[in-house]
């Protein structure tokens, strides 16, 4: 679904990716952690081209991205993407935040595209708010709405950035809640997260990062299972969010 | 103390030797302002939001071209640009078209005045523009750009809209600016209120020049709150429930 071939990107002369590979499987949910500041929202960005990079290509669903030709907007349209800070669109209704790119960009009614989005509110629980501004609802109640939001572009698979970090703790499990039931229902996911219950639990894969490598790529319960033959920096960033 | 007789009444009186009124010359200056200033507005808010917008884009040169309009726009006093367009640029197009210029353009005063006017205060409101759009979160723009919008849709749906509300305040003393400066137009001889004024006081003279002076500036005073009330109501209008300005 998302294959990553020998990425590398520079901020003028900082390298901020080096050589990154891996790869996410339809139905895969792979979590993504590592140190602040080792490009994780880097690389989940240059998946759906919100950042470019300088050599090797990303392909998503046999689309490539450093293509020159390639329709970015088109393959974003089928690549879902939930923010850390929500990014809900402040000026429109919940409804026109689910409705506008249905319309915009798959072409969909007014009424079909109202029409899902209220389906997919009632499947986040947020229903009753409707009508309301963004501003008006709760942190984690937002990055529900967001994530309604890419689910009503029908993608292929989801992207997530540390969709709970900004949040309250009181709020991070209603978040989680609808990430784990969307990865249950077989949703192909790339989360960079710190949330390890989220990993331990749903997650088929998990990548670590460090100064722009992929330090680790292996199977969860390889990660979990076997600490002492992780790598030293892993086990160091491991020990430090494993501790509470 | 000096012994001024005051005399509100004398705009009502005969303008020497005609069968008008003052006050009638200053209703009509006062139509020609509001006139030139309501045209220019549009010119300004239309042309400064595409280029106030050009100077946020990825695209280096067309930054670099909006940029340089706004550097020459706003750097060259109002009234030597209004000079430029009335007296210069007719001698440096084709003859022809200078000479229509100069002797068949209708009104060449006012449009002169509402196109100057347009393109200086454009260079103003991209500056406004500009500095809502950088105001707004970094993540707005990948927001829209992630859902399959295109940059344009996501500048036309999703950041401008916003980057409007951010700067209707300082939009609010542009508008009143316009208003105000408007006044300059009688400098290339647009029959604007200022130029009635200068009229009456001038040419004409009644008794009583201080109170024509007077009544204009009151006149301007009135126009310029009023621009600032219709701003408000709009600012008010458009406010976003439960949208802290500034956060973020
Ligand atoms: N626009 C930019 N220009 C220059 N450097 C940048 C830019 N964006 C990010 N960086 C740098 O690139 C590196 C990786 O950033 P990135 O945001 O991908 O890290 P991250 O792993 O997501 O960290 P965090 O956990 O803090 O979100 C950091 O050192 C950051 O300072
Ligand atoms: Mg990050």
């Amino acid at each position: 679904m998302i294959s990553i071939k020998n990425v590398s990107k520079w901020y003028g002369n900082f390298q901020v990716l080096t050589d990154c590979t891996t790869e996410v499987k339809k139905g895969d949910v792979v979590v993504v952690c590592g140190p602040s500041g080792s490009g994780k929202s880097t690389l989940i960005k240059c998946v759906n081209a919100l950042e470019p990079f300088q050599k090797g290509d990303i392909v998503v669903d046999g689309t490539s991205i450093a293509d020159p030709s390639t329709n970015l907007p088109k393959i974003r349209s089928r690549v879902g993407m939930v923010f850390q800070h929500f990014e809900l669109f402040p000026h429109l209704t919940i409804t026109r935040n689910l409705a506008l790119a249905q319309e915009k960009v798959l072409g969909r009614s007014k009424d079909e595209a109202m029409t899902k989005g209220l389906a997919l509110l009632e499947r986040v629980g947020l229903k009753d708010h409707a009508h309301k501004f963004p501003g008006q609802l709760s942190g984690g109640q937002q990055q529900r709405v967001a994530i309604a939001r890419a689910l009503a572009m029908d993608p292929i698979v989801m992207l997530f950035d540390e969709p709970t970090s900004a949040l309250d703790p009181e709020m991070v499990n209603e978040v989680l809640d609808v990430m784990v039931e969307l990865a249950q229902e077989g949703m192909t996911m790339m989360c960079v997260t710190h949330e390890m219950g989220f990993a331990r639990k749903v997650a088929h894969r998990v990548i670590f990062m460090d100064k722009g490598h992929i330090v680790e790529d292996c199977a969860k319960e390889e990660f979990f299972g076997d600490l002492n033959s992780r790598s030293e920096r892993a086990r160091h960033f491991l020990s430090k969010i494993l501790q509470h | 103390m000096s012994q001024y007789q005051w005399d509100w009444l004398v705009i009502f009186e005969n303008v020497t030797d005609t069968d008008e009124f003052y006050y009638q010359w200053l209703i009509s200056g006062l139509g020609w302002t509001l006139l030139i200033a309501l045209s220019a507005w549009v010119i300004a808010l239309i042309l400064g939001t595409i280029i106030g917008t050009a100077r946020t884009l990825p695209n280096k040169f067309v930054a670099g071209i909006a940029t340089a309009y706004v550097e020459l726009f706003r750097n060259i006093p109002l009234i030597v640009q209004l000079f430029m367009w009335f007296f210069v640029l007719p001698e440096m197009v084709p003859t022809n078209i200078g000479n229509w210029m100069k002797q068949d353009m209708p009104h060449p005063g006012i449009i002169t005045s509402i196109i100057g006017l347009g393109l200086f205060t454009a260079a103003r409101v991209a500056e406004q523009i500009r500095t809502g759009i950088l105001a707004l979160p970094r993540g707005q723009k990948n927001a829209g750009l992630a859902l399959g919008l295109t940059l344009a849709q996501t500048y036309r749906h999703v950041l401008l809209p916003m980057a409007f509300r951010v700067v209707i305040p300082p939009l609010t003393s542009e508008f009143m600016s316009i208003f105000k400066n408007s006044a300059v137009a009688y400098s290339i001889t647009a029959t604007e209120l200022f130029f009635q004024m200068k009229q009456i006081t001038g040419d004409y003279k009644p008794a009583n020049q201080i109170e024509v002076v007077t009544i204009v500036g009151l006149i301007y005073i009135l126009v310029a709150f009023s621009a600032n009330r219709i701003m408000t109501f709009i600012e008010r209008r458009v406010q976003v429930p439960g949208y802290i300005s500034g956060g973020k």
